[in-house]
């Protein structure tokens, strides 16, 4: 189980790479050593909430208010949180808080596809995906930190597409029924509205809700439980 | 290392390790409403949908329809292949193939 998970976490890594090397560039520019570069994800473990602490370390923001904005940044890990507790119910309780530190908009997309495609939830499929992806992580912003300013934007290479790609596979898999598809229209679009009106990821989060809440309607209106 | 910046990732790792924790811990005791249920079951494709679109078609914090936005026209072969392979690894591929190549020419 442990193997199917590593294998799984293989995209996540691909589209960690080209992120966690320009974390590690701006931390390092941004005034942070290599060492609280790499503390940082480790102990975090969060992309956008990283670069957007990185850019506010630059411009000497306080503690607290980097805190509080991280905070508002990463609320959206609740829905996550919430959607895998339906699938924790089936591993052994004392894994459920470690395994919840690794949640990730990406560990979260691909699990929870392939627990709703037949996947059994077990702690070895859990620890071997999110545990690759956390080492992808870490390892990344490792190798940006190090190039620090010499490398320039190039170590790229294409590979910043991986993730809206996996975005996009994931979705697909998820598709059952049209009243699916219609929610994944609802929200990207209500998302897309809203991203210049919210600031931070506030718009990912309502559109979620939104969209969650209007598949609940949808399905008292059209007659079907699960 | 000064002790601003230990205040600060410490800071940041509990408010981040919350919301992913809590949400876990406690409803997995629980016996949920069925409406909750119906409400998870369609945050996934919600979420992901809702992280997809401002990523292919926002560029600079502009909307971008065209045919520069090489996000949005790689996401069109990605999208083919993933209704063909319900998997992750192909259409990655074929997203990330048409990605570089529209890079090159």
């Amino acid at each position: 189980m442990y193997k199917k998970g590593i294998k799984s976490a293989l995209p996540i890594v691909l589209g960690y790479l080209p992120i966690g090397i320009a974390y590690g560039l701006i931390a390092v520019n941004s005034g942070m050593n290599i060492l609280e570069t790499v503390l940082m994800s480790l102990f975090v473990y969060a992309g956008s909430a990283q670069f957007i602490a990185a850019g506010m370390i630059s411009t000497g923001a306080t503690p607290l208010s980097i805190i509080s904005t991280v905070f508002m940044v990463n609320l959206r890990h609740l829905l996550y949180s919430a959607s895998l507790s339906t699938y924790f119910k089936a591993i052994h309780r004392r894994f459920i808080p470690v395994l919840s530190f690794f949640i990730t908009d990406e560990s979260y997309g691909v699990s929870i596809t392939e627990l709703e495609n037949g996947q059994r939830p077990e702690p070895g499929y859990f620890f071997g995906l999110f545990i690759t992806a956390y080492a992808g992580w870490v390892a990344s912003s490792l190798i940006g930190a190090l190039c620090g300013t010499r490398l320039g934007n190039s170590a790229n290479m294409g590979l910043d597409f991986t993730l809206p790609a996996m975005y996009i596979a994931l979705i697909m898999m998820q598709l059952k029924g049209w009243r699916k598809a219609a929610i994944a229209v609802f929200s990207g679009l209500l998302s897309l509205a809203l991203m210049f009106v919210i600031p931070g990821n506030g718009n990912v989060i309502i559109s979620a809700i939104a969209g969650a809440g209007l598949g609940v309607m949808l399905n008292r209106w059209t007659k079907v439980s699960l | 290392m000064d002790k601003g910046f230990i205040i600060t990732v410490i800071g940041m790792l509990i408010v981040t390790y919350i919301p992913r924790m809590l949400p876990a811990v406690g409803l997995s005791r629980l016996k949920l409403p069925d409406w909750l249920l119906e409400f998870l079951d369609y945050i996934p494709v919600a979420v992901l949908a809702a992280l997809l679109l401002p990523s292919i078609v926002v560029q600079n914090g502009h909307i971008a329809l065209s045919l520069s936005n090489h996000y949005l026209i790689a996401a069109i072969p990605a999208f083919i292949a993933a209704i063909f392979k319900r998997n992750l690894f192909i259409p990655v591929i074929v997203g990330l193939a048409a990605y570089i190549l529209l890079g090159i020419f």
